[in-house]
């Protein structure tokens, strides 16, 4: 029984350096994608398409991961997309996060009818499947980067709303909170100070999770054609395409997959690692 | 020939902390035997290692622990489990939680009849009804279709005790059944436990920091002292006056029947040093033997 | 009395969200830019045709007035005309709705008993590497959502190892007529079983990628639950009685461990309905969900909000029957 619990204590350390290093690779290819991509991502060449990956019969050692249909490199169009995965993660995760979380802080802090309001703006909300709601906005508003961003903070801040609301409700019955107002300092200020950095350690859990879902809403909104544009290389997109062509050219489907398994593992780990590592009560 | 023999029984920590010390004990058939210590004292360990339900973090590190003359240590788990449950019962010590919520009480009384001794329902059910009355039940056949919630503190005592003798074991092992009740149920409960003991002529080993329960129940008793047998005697010898000074320490720090109010004496630091500097030899002494 | 004031509660908020999630529906999909009409009508048709069509499908009225109409038929049932399709959106629903129904009872199945069954074996062996094991799986299922998992089964059980069908919902050289929509229970009931092979090769993939992480979830909270119930009094006293630990946790443990676990399946069960929008894609399985992205990429108005407000429909409900099934299992809340 002691040394289980010293291996679960030893697991958050391995977990994070090990989703992190991952995430830290992804940031430089991304940011390096112009230098170290072999190609350009856009560049097709119909006499070398489907071609396999170099450790496989009939390849071309100028393309490592093969080609695609339209003879497009496949390693550089995934250098690419990280790009493009990456922004979508860090602008849609963190502006639905502050959404998010803002609407929980001020329901569960707040109480009475901002609490009426916003839970019954979650209940409804719950009440759309939310993929099925992330494409239908994305038909009214358009295609674009800035459409997939909107479309993600419209269909996930209930996500941040709800755990914060809850957060904040049994935070604020707590003694601390009241001995705050006692001690004469506003509604606002207690909000701020006493109950933000006690739910802090969850929503940051909830970003880098939200991070990773972004990604795969992304991907989702490529794969039925609606994401960003067809001509900007995303996982999404090469997925798509790969599940079109999988008997014929497995490699374009498996490496962006395999990718975007990593990505989004890496950001839930993290996030989770990070958690038990601020958090005061676990550790 | 006692029913329970245990013979330098060691039971410590994973990490080699000691929790019963070459503890030996006999309880013959038909004896009811006090268990006394502070807690801590490890004399429910005693029980719990009889019983197979030590804490995960506990183990029998050497001696053994004979029933009827078997040495259950010898057995698979799984012989040893069902040796246990057909000749060994508990009386736990919180009656609120030893039941189990999601239940009615009759299956609780009588799945170990069914399951583990192979009796038939209906016949298991009679048997049930008829300990029901035994333990002083109003309307049993209600109290058997009963969740747990619905009924008394004391009410789910009773049941425990009918549930304990279902089986006709030849040992019971109380686990300070009264402490968890309040007062006057407790002494409706000890009465009850003596009366049903007597009736079944069944063996007791009583585990209580209580010595003014011990004087009406027992007729022999135990003295633990951080896991180490201190004194062993019977009850007439013991309270005319015990020959170790922690015991003597012991019974002078426990309120009298006969003068509730009366000023009681804590055990002194000084006989405190004294036993914890006999453990400390006894424990030096263990390191040069050689382990079994 | 009090169960009945706080059904009626329940009621009228399940009523509020409905009404809510129709407006949304409304709202958004008055703002669309792409008039449907031009859509529909052939090169050089005249401003008269397109007046016609949008009295027919009531288009030119007022915003408010449209809503008024629009809800007051759907109470009816009459949901419109779908514009690509040109059947009644009801009968389209309708038609489609069993086979969304099926994958995702078949998906729940599969998660509760994978994930069940994980959580017991963690418990029984708990502390030791099968745990640590288990924990790890279940950390990763939970970690990727169904999309992810509907790929990856794709490719191993697909195409590296061809076991299942990737697409579609029966094979059509089977050549069996079905009496009604609901193609896998009509095949059990009929006890036509290599018809349910069929079924079961083509559902079994998605329905396995949707039950994924909800199965990793039931997993985690059971085995929580049921940790701390190992702990308790009345386990002990069972095992001085002569049972084993795995009659222990199924018999004791199990009961009063589940509870919690039974009201997060319900919750959780929206969320997989609701992933089936995708997953269907993915296996062109003939559900609500594929027939859903065809009407948004077709900007079908009328199917569109037909389809979202009947899972609206079925997610509240959902709800409330799990709420109802809560009140009815507890046994403390029952007697209370």
């Amino acid at each position: 029984m002691l040394d289980a619990r010293g291996q679960i204590r030893r697991l958050p350390g391995v977990r994070l350096w090990l989703s992190g290093g991952w995430l830290a690779l992804l940031v430089l290819a991304a940011i390096f994608a112009p230098l170290i991509s072999p190609h350009d991502p856009l560049a097709q060449d119909l006499f070398a398409g489907r071609l396999p990956p170099v450790w496989e019969q009939g390849s071309d050692p100028a393309f490592l991961l093969g080609t695609d249909s339209l003879g497009r490199d496949v390693l550089s169009r995934m250098l690419y997309g990280a790009r493009l995965a990456l922004i979508v993660a860090l602008v849609a995760g963190t502006l639905t996060c502050l959404i998010g979380a803002t609407l929980g802080l001020i329901a569960g802090f707040f109480r009475g009818w901002a609490d009426l309001i916003i839970s019954r703006l979650i209940d409804i909300w719950m009440a759309f499947p939310p993929v099925l709601f992330a494409i239908l906005l994305i038909a009214v508003i358009g295609t674009g980067l800035t459409s997939v961003i909107v479309a993600i903070v419209v269909i996930d801040w209930t996500r941040f709303a709800r755990v914060v609301r809850a957060e904040a409700m049994s935070q604020g019955a707590m003694d601390y909170v009241a001995s705050a107002q006692v001690a004469g300092r506003g509604r606002l200020g207690t909000a701020m100070t006493e109950i933000l950095p006690n739910v802090l350690p969850t929503i940051v859990a909830l970003l880098t999770l939200e991070m990773g879902i972004a990604i795969i809403v992304e991907a989702i909104l490529s794969f039925v054609n609606l994401s960003i544009s067809t001509d900007q290389p995303t996982w999404g997109g090469m997925i798509a395409e790969g599940r079109a062509s999988i008997y014929q050219a497995w490699w374009v489907l498996v490496f962006p997959l395999f990718t975007l398994f990593l990505t989004v593992l890496s950001f839930s780990q993290f996030g989770e690692g990070l958690k038990e590592h601020f958090d005061p009560v676990l550790r | 020939m006692s029913f329970l023999s245990i013979r330098d029984l060691n039971v410590s920590l994973a990490n080699g902390a000691p929790l019963l010390r070459r503890v030996s004990l006999d309880v013959a058939a038909g004896e009811v035997r006090a268990l006394v210590g502070e807690s801590g004292a490890g004399k429910s360990m005693i029980g719990k290692a009889v019983l197979g339900i030590l804490p995960r973090a506990a183990k029998v590190t050497g001696g053994s622990i004979q029933l009827d003359g078997e040495d259950l240590e010898t057995l698979s788990p799984k012989a040893r489990r069902q040796r246990i449950g057909a000749r060994v019962a508990l009386i736990p010590q919180d009656p609120l939680t030893a039941l189990n919520p999601s239940r009615r009480v009759g299956p609780q009384i009588t799945d170990r009849l069914v399951d583990i001794l192979g009796w038939k329902r209906a016949e298991a059910e009679a048997r049930a009804l008829e300990l029901l009355e035994e333990v002083h039940i109003q309307a049993p056949d209600r109290v058997m279709k009963a969740y747990p919630h619905e009924l008394s503190g004391g009410m789910r005592q009773r049941i425990l005790i009918a549930s304990a003798f279902a089986a006709e074991p030849k040992l019971i092992i109380a686990d300070e059944p009264t402490t968890a009740l309040d007062v006057t149920v407790q002494k409706q409960i000890l009465k009850l436990i003596r009366e049903m003991q007597q009736r079944h002529g069944t063996a007791l080993l009583f585990v209580t920091h209580d010595l003014g329960v011990v004087s009406k129940i027992a007729q022999s008793l135990t003295v633990l002292y951080a896991g180490k047998v201190i004194e062993e005697t019977d009850i007439k010898a013991f309270f005319a006056g015990p020959s170790h000074a922690y015991s003597r320490a012991l019974l002078a720090a426990t309120p009298k029947y006969t003068d509730p109010d009366g000023s009681l004496t804590p055990v002194p630091d000084s006989v405190i040093q004294a036993v914890e500097a006999e453990i400390a030899a006894f424990d030096a002494g263990q390191m040069g033997t050689v382990r079994a | 009395m009090q169960i009945a004031r706080a059904l009626i509660t329940r009621l009228i908020t399940t009523l509020v969200t409905l009404l809510g999630a129709a407006v949304i529906v409304f709202v958004v999909i008055r703002v669309v830019p792409g008039n449907p009409i031009a859509m529909m009508l052939p090169p050089g048709a005249t401003d008269a045709d397109i007046d016609r069509l949008k009295a027919l499908y009531g288009l030119d009225k007022s915003i408010l007035e449209q809503f008024w109409i629009w809800i007051g038929n759907v109470v009816q049932g009459d949901f419109g005309m779908s514009i690509t399709l040109r059947q009644p959106v009801y009968d389209l629903v309708i038609g489609r709705l069993p086979a969304t129904l099926e994958l995702s009872i078949l998906a729940l199945l599969i998660a509760v008993f994978l994930g069940g069954a994980a959580a017991l074996t963690a418990t029984l062996y708990r502390g030791t590497k099968i745990e640590g094991g288990i924990d790890v799986a279940g950390g990763v299922a939970l970690s990727l959502p169904d999309f992810l998992w509907g790929l990856a089964l794709i490719l191993v059980l697909g195409v590296l190892w061809p076991l299942f069908h990737i697409s579609g919902r029966v094979s059509p050289s089977l050549g069996f007529e079905f009496g009604s929509n609901f193609y896998l229970f009509e095949a059990l009931a009929r006890l036509q079983f290599n018809v349910v092979g069929d079924l079961i090769a083509h559902m079994l993939m998605p329905a396995l990628a949707l039950a994924i992480p909800l199965a990793a979830i039931i997993l985690q909270l059971l085995k929580q639950s049921l940790k701390e119930c190992m702990h308790d009094d009345y386990i002990t006293l069972a095992r001085t009685k002569g049972y084993s630990e795995s009659s222990i946790i199924l018999r004791d443990a199990l009961p009063n461990a589940i509870l919690p676990t039974l009201t997060l399946i319900g919750v959780q069960f929206t969320f997989l309905i609701g992933g089936t929008v995708i997953i269907e894609r993915l296996f062109s399985y003939e559900g609500l969900g594929n027939m859903a992205i065809d009407a948004v990429i077709n900007r079908d108005l009328p199917l569109i909000q037909g389809i979202v407000l009947v899972f609206a429909l079925l997610f509240t409900l959902v709800n409330l029957v799990v709420d109802m099934t809560y009140a009815a299992l507890n046994p403390r809340l029952r007697h209370a």
